[in-house]
């Protein structure tokens, strides 16, 4: 299915990394009478011009339920929304459009799974392998899981720069081991996961594993058919797009062999109360109406971020990162937490003596916003025996200045606390 | 008032000198508070003579905000009775989230220099902690006078 989305004009957009900033009305924003210093794109980036755009066009000139009308906007709206998928389809090089499912985001994205490939397949006395680094919503639903059918939970350690345990990991395996489910990049501490490593070696034991690539996809670009992954998830809101909508991919086959998650409409192919056959992939798991417009808007993120290119966005990132650590890694007292030797731009950090909340209510004031707490992830918190850290994150948008500002204000915080 | 005045004026003393910090090992009353969405966690033990808070002291993980609202709330209730503190608690909660009009007689003296907390939201519970902390505290009796109630072992009386 090709459907080109030719009713939205989008806007040029700058393709020198320094300037992208502009594309980005609310980094224009000031708070507490100083320039934002927007350092907490880990839990939600910000969105470009154009996709504000896309968004405002949808609802003013678009707007219906898909897939039921045939009226004129019904078929716009379904014709949008399904160019959208083949957006994602192409930005992660799915091989099937039809391996895209429209899920709520990341979180939903893995409780699918848990549910409809989870609950069908694993059973009592079965291993799942999670890792340290999990985010929350990567541990809960196999917790859930794991109560409900008696399976087990192993866990894949770290070592003190927040590394996965590789030889660990190998010695996890054994005919009991029926799922992983990994994380790509740690949201608390940028570490980068070997994952297309990891994921051949849990083939050679005939072993699906599922990557929850939140932090990952906005950073890198991703071939899934390359990783060979079987799941990868990952949500809009941290790819420049709107919240509410996020996407699982997963190899066709194994979609095929899952039960449904949600039941409702959209999902069926006939309903009587003595037998209801479901739909084919992806429809089966998008139950009820989608967030449409969240999904075109994200289909426009996509386009931004491609014609960006994730390479070069990688590579002016990592020099940003690099820069940074050099910095906050001088100023005294100033602990980074997560030195994996691969890195996304994330920077998690600790000052002796300062809780990481008066770190952050105190660079609030300096309009700086980063993100302080265990950043769901309470087993890495554990892992280093500290209660939380600040975390400032960086996007292409950000800049040197920025970084320079956020030392500036580090400084500032351990004055008042002198 | 901004945030960096709020941090001048309470955590040049009582962060870094706590006062009544420690544990009671002959305590009448005490308590555990939790605040979820940081980790923190604070200890309260008293010792209730009389109807007087005799002695307080208070522990924990926390940030400045909430160790500077516990140290000097443990020096403004010592000595105070049950009845007193309970109304220090009502009054400061309601100063915190802004609903108390500081012009009328209160009981807050000094711990007024905290109701700038209510400018920054995502705070006001450090603040408020340890005497959420107190009220579970004083009333642990009560408290467990209505755990025997629902004591499994009393549930075939019922
Ligand atoms: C690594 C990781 N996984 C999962 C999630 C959950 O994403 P969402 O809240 O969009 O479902 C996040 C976001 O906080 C994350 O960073």
């Amino acid at each position: 299915m090709k459907i080109i989305d030719t009713k939205f004009e989008s806007q040029t957009v700058t393709n020198n990394m320094e300037s992208t900033r502009l594309d980005f009305p609310i980094l224009k924003l000031k708070v507490n009478n100083k320039p934002l210093v927007y350092l907490d794109s880990a839990a939600s980036s910000q969105m470009p011009q154009v996709v504000i755009d896309r968004l405002s066009y949808y609802h003013t000139a678009q707007h219906a339920n898909i897939n039921r009308g045939v009226h004129y906007l019904s078929e716009t709206a379904t014709a949008a929304y399904n160019a959208a998928r083949c957006k994602l389809q192409q930005f992660v090089n799915a091989k099937e459009d039809r391996e895209i499912i429209f899920t709520s985001g990341t979180t939903d994205a893995i409780n699918l799974v848990m549910h409809g490939y989870g609950r069908k397949f694993i059973k009592a006395g079965d291993e799942i392998i999670l890792s340290t680094l999990e985010h929350h919503s990567n541990i809960v639903p196999w917790q859930m899981l794991a109560e409900e059918t008696g399976a087990k939970i192993r866990v894949i350690p770290i070592n003190d720069a927040g590394e996965l345990l590789i030889d660990e990991y190998e010695k996890l395996f054994n005919k009991r081991t029926k799922f992983v489910s990994l994380i790509h990049v740690s949201n608390s501490l940028g570490s980068i996961n070997p994952i297309k490593s990891v994921i051949a070696f849990a083939h050679t034991h005939g072993v699906p594993v599922l990557i929850d690539g939140a932090q990952a996809a906005p950073h890198m670009s991703i071939d899934v058919q390359d990783l060979d992954c079987d799941f990868y998830a990952f949500s809009a809101h941290k790819l420049c797009g709107p919240t509410g909508v996020g996407v699982l991919y997963g190899k066709e086959e194994l979609l095929e062999s899952m039960q449904p998650f949600k039941g409702g409409g959209d999902m069926i192919a006939t309903v009587s109360f003595e037998k209801t056959t479901y739909n084919t992939i992806p429809h089966k798991f998008e139950a009820g109406t989608p967030p449409i417009a969240a999904a075109i808007g994200f289909g426009t993120a996509i386009d931004y971020l491609s014609t960006l290119g994730l390479d070069e966005i990688h590579a002016y990132e990592t020099d940003l990162l690099n820069y940074a650590t050099e910095q906050i890694k001088q100023i005294p007292g100033v602990h980074i937490i997560g030195t994996a030797a691969d890195k996304t731009a994330i920077l998690s950090f600790v000052i002796d003596g300062i809780h990481p909340h008066d770190i952050g209510t105190l660079l609030n004031q300096d309009g700086i916003a980063i993100r302080t707490g265990h950043h769901c992830t309470q087993p890495v918190m554990q892992r280093f025996q500290i209660p939380a850290t600040s975390r400032a994150s960086f996007a292409f948008y950000n800049n040197k200045t920025e970084v320079d500002a956020l030392v500036a204000g580090i400084h500032a915080v351990k004055q008042v606390f002198s | 008032m901004n945030a960096k005045s709020l941090y001048q004026e309470v955590i040049l003393d009582h962060n870094r000198k706590p006062r009544n910090y420690g544990t009671l090992d002959d305590a009448s009353h005490q308590a555990v508070g939790h605040n979820p969405l940081c980790g923190d966690r604070l200890d309260i033990t008293l010792n209730l003579n009389d109807e007087h808070i005799d002695k307080i002291a208070f522990h924990g993980e926390s940030c400045a905000i909430c160790k500077a609202s516990a140290s000097m709330m443990t020096a403004a209730v010592k000595g105070k009775t049950y009845a007193y503190a309970e109304t220090m608690i009502k009054e400061f909660r309601d100063m915190a989230t802004g609903k108390l009009n500081l012009d009328n007689p209160h009981h807050l003296g000094r711990l007024t220099v905290f109701s700038g907390i209510q400018d920054l939201p995502t705070r006001v519970k450090c603040a408020i902690l340890p005497w959420h902390t107190l009220h579970a505290a004083l009333n642990s009796v009560a408290g467990a006078s209505t755990e025997a109630e629902h004591d499994p072992a009393n549930a075939s009386t019922v």
